[in-house]
């Protein structure tokens, strides 16, 4: 057993889960209890998306254990096959089912629905939720993609993209984009968008672009086996990334590539002189792997910070992570316990924090500036926005997003001229912050009414339990109530305020 | 409008009982509040990583407040056998108590996972408790999916919490159901002023403020999914008091006249100290509920307290039921507002989620109350919900928060019209 309170990753059917949600004419038959149905609202809720995820669960309970089990999954694959009519289904089990051990591929097989059944095997209890994209999409590449004829023009697969993944939208956008500047056009994306049809024409590119190792790493390896096509192994996130991808894409295809970069930014916003704060500020990374290696070499090539550390929670990438901190001499963190990331960042003491939505928390904590670069994120980091990662939109992005959480240059020199400053120390944060003003006379000091003033007009004054009954109010609206109930008071010519005169004051302004 | 005949009630109504794909969330997310509540306890839940997943998803962003709950996650070794389970547990018991010693009460929680591999956590607890004797209290009940829904977490942790009560004889008040702070003090300020005397709670918010239970025991229920919570004081003795649930004006109302008959007090004193409040409630009511009159509601089963909140809706805001879905339909505690509730909604139990979607989607009703896994895609086919689990974690109780809790169904009526200017171009994650 292992005490945990926060995971970087869910359980590996979760993964499946957001390839399914990812295409289109998919169904993913769950065998689960009642109660993992939680899942949907990552992607209804963090995603936004306005539809149910592509899942049916079994959701059996306590009475239906035993051989009930097996029927209550066959009668959810018939009935997902005849409400939705998907072209292909996959079917698994999340934890607990597999402990009751009753062979959802074996079940599925034996019903002869006419669509291909693809079973997956996740064992829940070693490995996780991006061990379960790999997984699910690799078996659903194997079912479905034969080498067929090549397109006649050169095209290629993105390969990569999921549901609930990290600026995935808007990544595929921004590639698509600059292949198509570089005259190849995209034949499948997947898994996100592709439906099981659209996988068997996976064969007819020329070569592949794996754009998340984390997710589809498995799938390129076959489809170079099987269908003979080469894969990308740059990652084009980052100035020098996208155009080392752009030299690996000319070298597969022999092109001889024409990039425009009239509207990449981020070189100049980096050599413009009000940069030049930001040369050697001590960051530390962590994330997946892959995001965590090009805002290594975004860090100290592109923006001249010092990377101090850096780390990744999936151990699928544990190695490549470890060979990167040795090459630029320092201590690789391979973990998914956030308190050891706590830790580490502790000791390190960075200026800077490029993390996920764990280090940022961190970050607040131990008030270290933080920037989101990499999956678990929450809501905020699925934005109404583009806002990419990859290419030369994705630099201008990452130079605007790393740099906002820091205090800017002169406000950095005049705080270490006027270190006493009453209004302006170290504790006060980046002036261009909310949350930093200067504190207020702290609520929870009991206002002493020895002898109350003689009562005018403009003075009201508190009884103690209506003071009580004030402070019971959350924080973030308790002084908007105290306002309100003296502003009633007055209007009243009411001069002491009762339990009852801040709740006829609650009801009167009820909206 | 406030028609007390039951014969008009929906109590004897057949209820529409469902079985099939459920769209729930299971009794470890009571978790998330019940650890705010019980300020010395720490919730162990024994499970797998999809455990985990689930608490941090539903707790959001208080998980990294350092919360007083945690997943000792399953491992492969833990499953091939179970003789080393316990010294597991009992090593990362230890570990987790050495460095939260402020911890008093460890609930050992079940789960899916344990219970399938028949963990016996509360042979587990026994033995810890002696371990941990006298420092730390261990106590073990299961919030898994496969016996508990939602809530019905909460009642598990009570009903575990009833049995290592002290027996008392005192004649007393009991009044159960974990409320936040304010409103636990707005029930006893006004249990005290019409005269009953003397009232405990539970769950109190530390160990050491508990009360006995015994014989003389009575008790009200703020909750209505507290059944076996119920059915545990009963077997010590206690009394239940049934009554409507004290939601809106005439819910609280009728709460308290039914303790205060229990206590031989006159209703006269109850009109008397509830005058104020209740007219306060019915005002901010009225200002809330303006949109409410006359439209629809739906209720997709989550946390059993759709019937109380329908009665509120129906009978306090003039709104029209068309299904009250519950997970599970407690008769003994919920009749009093069955009865309440006149004829025409559908009373369903249980769930079929794909079907019930089809008779929401027929019915078109004004507001849909539902969980979040269906809010948003009921949206975007042109429905106004409500995502219920806001009702169990905001201050909806008793009279001062009978405006909240109206405004909670009709602010999504006025946004709807707010931004009607803006028809929905579907494009929120390709």
């Amino acid at each position: 057993m292992k005490l945990t309170v926060w995971t970087y990753e869910g359980p590996p059917h979760i993964g499946a889960m957001r390839v399914a949600t990812g295409m289109k004419g998919l169904h993913y038959v769950l065998h689960a209890p009642q109660g993992d149905t939680y899942a949907d609202l990552l992607f209804t809720m963090i995603e936004r998306r306005d539809h149910r995820p592509p899942v049916s669960y079994t959701t059996f309970q306590a009475r239906d254990l035993g051989s009930d089990t097996a029927d209550l999954f066959k009668q959810s694959c018939r009935d997902a096959y005849e409400r939705f009519k998907p072209e292909a289904i996959i079917v698994g089990a999340s934890c607990t089912a597999e402990l009751i051990q009753d062979d959802p591929g074996g079940l599925a097989e034996t019903m002869g629905l006419p669509i291909p059944v693809i079973p997956l095997e996740l064992p829940s209890y070693q490995r996780k939720e991006n061990f379960g994209c790999d997984e699910t999409f690799f078996q659903l590449v194997r079912a479905l993609a034969k080498p067929i004829e090549r397109t006649q023009r050169i095209s290629c697969n993105i390969l990569g993209p999921t549901g609930l993944g990290f600026r995935h939208r808007d990544d595929v956008q921004e590639l698509t984009a600059l292949l198509y500047d570089l005259g190849i056009e995209v034949n499948v994306v997947a898994p996100m968008g592709a439906t099981p049809t659209g996988l068997t024409r996976l064969g007819a590119a020329h070569f592949n672009v794996l754009l998340y190792p984390e997710t589809a790493e498995a799938a390129a390896r076959y489809l170079e086996r099987e269908c003979g096509q080469p894969y990308t192994k740059t990652v084009p996130i980052g100035v020098g990334a996208t155009r080392d991808f752009i030299a690996e894409v000319a070298k597969l295809t022999g092109i001889t590539p024409e990039v425009d970069e009239s509207r990449l930014r981020l070189p100049w916003w980096s050599k413009s002189v009000d940069s030049t704060y930001l040369t050697g500020k001590r960051v530390f990374i962590f994330g997946d792997g892959t995001h965590v290696r090009a805002a290594t070499r975004v860090a100290r090539e592109e923006m001249g910070f010092e990377v101090v550390g850096i780390g990744c929670y999936n151990r699928e990438m544990a190695r490549d992570i470890r060979g990167l901190a040795k090459e630029i001499g320092v201590e690789a963190l391979i973990t998914d316990d956030y308190l050891e990331v706590e830790q580490t960042i502790e000791a390190l003491a960075p200026e800077m924090i490029l993390g996920t939505q764990m280090e940022r928390h961190i970050g607040k904590r131990l008030g270290i500036p933080c920037a989101v670069i990499s999956a678990p994120v929450h809501v905020q980091d699925f934005p109404a926005r583009y806002s990419p990662q990859v290419g030369f939109e994705g630099a201008n992005v990452l130079f605007d997003t790393w740099i906002h959480p820091l205090v800017m240059g002169l406000e950095e020199h005049l705080l270490a001229m006027f270190r006493e400053d009453f209004e302006f120390h170290d504790a006060a944060g980046p002036s261009h912050h909310g949350g930093h003003a200067p504190k207020a006379i702290h609520a929870d000091e009991p206002v002493v009414e020895q002898t109350p003033a003689a009562a005018n007009d403009d003075n009201v004054i508190w009884l103690a339990p209506a003071e009580k009954e004030l402070k019971k109010i959350p924080f973030f609206v308790r002084g908007k109530a105290k306002r309100n109930t003296e502003k009633y008071a007055a209007e009243r010519g009411v001069h002491e305020i009762s339990v009852d005169t801040l709740y006829e004051a609650k009801a009167h302004y009820a909206r | 409008m406030n028609d007390m005949t039951p014969s008009k009630g929906c109590r004897d109504v057949p209820v529409l009982k469902e079985r099939g794909q459920r769209e729930v969330f299971c009794g470890l997310t009571g978790i998330i509040w019940l650890h705010r509540k019980m300020q010395d306890a720490f919730f162990l839940v024994v499970g797998s990583r999809t455990c985990a997943h689930l608490l941090q998803s539903a707790a959001g962003v208080m998980i990294f407040a350092e919360p007083r709950f945690g997943t000792a996650i399953l491992e492969e070794k833990d499953l091939a056998g179970l003789a080393d389970a316990h010294e597991e547990l009992d090593r990362e018991v230890a570990r987790l108590l050495s460095r939260r010693p402020d911890i008093k009460q460890l609930f050992l929680v079940g789960s899916c996972p344990s219970e399938v591999i028949k963990l016996d956590l509360s042979r587990a607890a026994e033995r810890l408790s002696q371990v941990h004797f006298p420092d730390v209290r261990v106590l073990n009940y299961s919030g898994s999916g496969i016996e508990t829904t939602f809530t019905q977490g909460e009642d598990a942790a009570l009903a575990a919490m009833v049995p290592v009560l002290e027996t008392s004889d005192e004649r007393q008040l009991l009044v159960v159901g974990a409320l936040p702070d304010v409103i636990e003090d707005q029930a006893l300020g006004l249990l005290e002023e019409i005269g009953v005397t003397p009232v405990r709670v539970l769950p109190a918010k530390r160990a050491l403020d508990e009360h006995g239970v015994g014989e003389n025991t009575v008790f009200a229920l703020t909750q209505p999914f507290l059944g076996d919570t119920h059915a545990a004081l009963e077997r010590r003795g206690a009394r239940h008091i049934a009554a409507p649930f004290p939601f809106g004006e005439h819910g609280t109302t009728a709460w308290l006249k039914a303790i205060a008959a229990e206590f031989g007090i006159d209703e006269s004193v109850v009109d008397r100290v509830t005058e104020a409040p209740r007219a306060r409630a019915r005002k901010a009511i009225a200002t809330q509920a303006a949109e409410l009159q006359g439209k629809s509601v739906f209720f997709f089963p989550d946390s059993q307290l759709e019937i109380p909140l329908a009665r509120f809706l129906t009978n306090e805001c003039g709104m029209s039921a068309v299904e009250i879905g519950t997970p599970f339909l407690h008769q003994t505690l919920v009749g009093p507002d069955l009865d309440l509730i006149a004829k025409g909604p559908v009373i369903s139990e249980g769930q079929d989620v794909d079907l019930q979607l089809d008779r929401a989607l027929d019915a078109r009703p004004d507001i849909t109350v539902c969980g979040l896994g269906l809010a948003n895609p009921l949206e975007a086919h042109g429905l106004t919900t409500k995502w219920a689990i806001e009702l169990v974690f905001t201050p909806v109780h008793f009279y001062e928060q009978a405006g909240d809790l109206a405004g909670l169904f009709s602010r999504p009526l006025r946004r709807k019209e707010l931004l009607k200017g803006m028809p929905n171009r579907l494009e929120a994650a390709e």
